[in-house]
């Protein structure tokens, strides 16, 4: 009766063994074995060598540590990090400064659209600093980290008193690879060259007029959405990128709608010439809608009155920068030329309105087309000639070309104004953490007034040391 | 008829970069040249390796240039220093780089620090102190010994993410690792004069080498490291030679000449520039070299 069994289990273990382990075979695995073996010998000899060193220079480290008190040689016996070890890198920023600047009331840029649209205290603060005298800047949080091997996450806070601003809160791709580099939430946009940068990695104390004129007080377009960016398998840099979004920041506006309200793509060029210069290069397009957009106008005859605008925007820039550093070290002395330039189109309706019952020349409301193209830029360079000190020369130059009110034409005052303003600053590091900065500059940006203005400004940073873009 | 001719020539450039036997080497970016010399020493030819930085560049100091992110772009295989030594600029060269196979925690991420036991691992974590690395001094290709495990460790990960030279790179790796078992026994007899001598160094950028040879650290330039030194931290380093007499005060290349030519000037020690990685003097044109220099340069210094 034991036979079947032994014949069953016999045929199973043909079948579960090559059915012809030949002498070969077996001579392979004794190979791999005595491989196997040969490679842990090494590895043990390689400890042991290892060990003998660390013992040795344990012994050093004995010295040293006599040296100086505050170090200590050796590294700490591995013990099991905390779970906050787990926390995400954190900084802060802290920023204020001292303006000295003209009394003006309702502080605009002469002839284009006030981006801050209906608040009247957009020149009691905000985040450009506008107001005179003492006063604190909003402080920066910024908390980041990688969520998991395929995500990472990072949060910037804004604060002022009795605000706290989400500037932006988003996840970006780790493991797409082929290039593909994908960010959700809220972000500043790829466009142009200065967008991306938050207020304390600028050269100056303020935003170049360009961008203020273009994206309001924050000087950045920032939208809720995606950005989907491609880096292209070249030896040189060569960046597509594409996003989609709410569309609800200036120049659109909350639209309360299903799809995207607001598209931007961009390209960027970059590259080395020798070991003392790079160079990053870009073209970039905003395609948006705003719907009720208001922002107060004066009428012919000197009343305020109500413009509220309905159409599409469309914004097109290109923007530049070289560095310098002798033999590519910035350290002791570098320079960087950096300029962009931006034309925005808007074509829709204007509705003209006398909210407030001023009896105004748009009494009972006049709606009219309305179609302008504006333009304008910057130019500056900033040069550090020693490892603390450097200086800088900003020019800003804007023109409010076609303003085609239409039948508005005739209620509203039509500013004409090429807003012009020349800066010159001088900033002082003690380390790479904290800035000192006085900046001088001459405002023409409003009509028929030349704003002589000085700033002094500190920018600190503690925590994190966070890595900055080119 | 020319421009034809041209558009039909382009594919076949393309075409014959693409089957070139360059395309199937194992592409590497390392940070410094020391991590691109020992990449170079274990790959042959069977790697493609690329620097990001040379000697005169200060490491910490580097940018995210466009570059770099192209760079990265292509690469298979990272090799860093680690301890925070880069933790300016390779982060966001990494994230914008949009490859999967490079990011920390991948086989294509190297740290070299990692493999070594560092020194100078600071007790209070405090800008006070400066900018210090909370990992401990970064610099660790000082001491040639450091070498032996990073060399292991970095030949075992290319053999990994190349499995078909795998044989080729631990060979290699053997190969490196008894020439500098020789030379190591070499520099230490050349060495020898210098164990106990005191120095000053202009950053703490040679705790190991120090470690190696023995050299005895009385004093910095920088009072605290990545703060450039100012005149009444030297003048009390000057007062002090009185009563703590240093023999040399070291630099490395890619720093400015000053701050250790006006020590040298007042007080007549030797200012000694090493050349701290692979091009840092026109002497050290590979690892070896690298040490060599070093070893000869610092006993021309001493003067024996």
């Amino acid at each position: 009766m034991r036979f079947p069994a032994l014949t069953a289990l016999a045929a199973a273990l043909s079948l579960a063994l090559p059915a012809h382990a030949a002498d070969s075979d077996i001579a392979q695995i004794r190979a791999q074995l005595e491989q196997i073996k040969q490679a842990y010998e090494q590895r043990i000899a390689a400890l042991e060598s290892r060990l003998a060193q660390a013992e040795s220079r344990a012994g050093e480290a004995v010295r040293t540590a006599e040296a100086s008190a505050a170090r200590v040689a050796a590294a700490p016996a591995p013990v099991a990090a905390p779970a906050s070890g787990f926390n995400p890198e954190t900084s802060l920023i802290l920023q204020g400064r001292y303006l000295r600047a003209k009394d003006v009331p309702g502080r605009t840029i002469s002839g284009f659209w006030p981006a801050a649209g209906h608040d009247h205290d957009h020149d009691e603060g905000g985040h450009g600093g506008g107001k005179r005298g003492f006063s604190l800047d909003h402080s920066e949080l910024v908390f980041a980290a990688n969520i998991d091997p395929f995500w990472r996450g990072q949060l910037m806070l804004g604060l002022l008193d009795g605000e706290v601003e989400v500037e932006e809160a988003w996840v970006q791709s780790l493991a797409l690879g082929q290039g593909m580099n994908l960010k959700g939430g809220r972000f500043r946009s790829g466009l142009g060259y200065l967008n991306e940068q938050h207020a304390h990695a600028w050269d100056f104390a303020d935003a170049p007029l360009i961008y203020t004129a273009l994206f309001g007080e924050h000087a950045s377009y920032a939208q809720d959405g995606v950005q989907l960016k491609w880096l292209a398998p070249t030896p040189f840099f060569l960046e597509l990128g594409a996003e989609f979004g709410r569309g609800a920041a200036f120049p659109g506006s909350e639209r309360n709608k299903n799809g995207s309200g607001a598209g931007a793509l961009f390209a960027h060029l970059g590259g080395d010439l020798g070991s003392s210069h790079s160079w990053r290069a870009g073209l970039s397009y905003l395609r948006t809608r705003a719907e009720g957009r208001e922002a107060h106008f004066e009428d012919v005859g000197g009343l305020e009155a109500q413009g509220v605008f309905a159409g599409r925007s469309r914004t097109v820039g290109v923007d530049a920068v070289w560095k310098w550093a002798p033999d590519g070290n910035p350290q002791y002395r570098n320079f960087k030329l950096q300029a962009e330039w931006f034309r925005r189109s808007e074509s829709g309706t204007l509705d003209c309105l006398d909210e407030e019952a001023l009896g105004n020349a748009c009494a009972g409301g006049v709606r009219s087309d309305y179609a302008t193209r504006q333009s304008g830029g910057y130019l500056q360079g900033v040069y550090q000639f020693t490892s603390n000190w450097r200086i800088g020369l900003r020019h800003d130059r804007l023109d409010s070309g076609r303003r085609d009110f239409g039948d508005n034409a005739a209620n509203l005052a039509v500013e004409q104004h090429r807003p012009r303003r020349d800066s010159a600053m001088v900033d002082y590091r003690w380390s790479e953490f904290s800035r000192l900065r006085l900046q001088f500059a001459r405002d023409r940006s409003m009509l028929g007034v030349t704003d002589n203005q000085v700033t002094l400004q500190y920018i600190m940073s503690l925590g994190a040391h966070g890595a900055h873009k080119f | 008829m020319r421009t034809l001719r041209s558009l039909l020539l382009l594919p076949l450039l393309l075409l014959a970069l693409g089957a070139s036997p360059a395309r199937a080497a194992l592409d590497i970016l390392a940070t410094v040249p020391e991590w691109a010399a020992l990449a170079q020493a274990l790959g042959g030819e069977h790697v493609r390796v690329y620097s990001a930085t040379h000697a005169l560049q200060d490491p910490h100091r580097i940018e995210a240039k466009p570059s770099l992110i192209a760079r990265a772009r292509s690469a298979r295989l990272v090799v860093a220093t680690g301890a925070e030594l880069e933790v300016g600029w390779l982060p966001v060269v990494l994230r914008e780089s949009g490859n999967a196979r490079i990011q920390p925690g991948q086989p294509g991420y190297f740290e070299a620090a990692a493999q070594v036991r560092l020194l100078e691992v600071p007790v209070v974590l405090d800008r006070a102190h400066g900018d210090v690395h909370a990992a401990g001094n970064p610099h660790v290709q000082t001491d040639p010994r450091n070498l032996l495990p990073i060399g292991e460790a970095l030949a075992a990960r290319m053999a990994e993410l190349d499995p078909a030279h795998a044989g080729a790179y631990r060979d290699n790796q053997r190969r490196f690792a008894e020439r500098l078992r020789a030379s190591l026994a070499e520099w230490e007899r050349i060495a020898a004069p210098l164990r106990g001598v005191p120095v000053l160094v202009q950053h703490r950028a040679f705790p190991y080498l120090q470690a190696w040879l023995g050299l005895r650290e009385v004093g910095a330039l920088e009072a605290k490291p990545g703060v450039e030194p100012g005149s009444a931290h030297l003048a009390g380093i000057v007062a002090r030679q009185a009563a703590q007499p240093a023999r040399m005060v070291l630099r490395a290349a890619y720093q400015n000449d000053g701050p250790s030519r006006w020590i040298a000037e007042r007080t007549g020690m030797p200012a000694v520039v090493l050349p701290f990685t692979v091009g840092g003097t026109p002497e050290a044109t590979d690892l070896f070299a690298l040490y060599g220099d070093t070893v000869r340069r610092l006993r021309q210094a001493l003067g024996e």
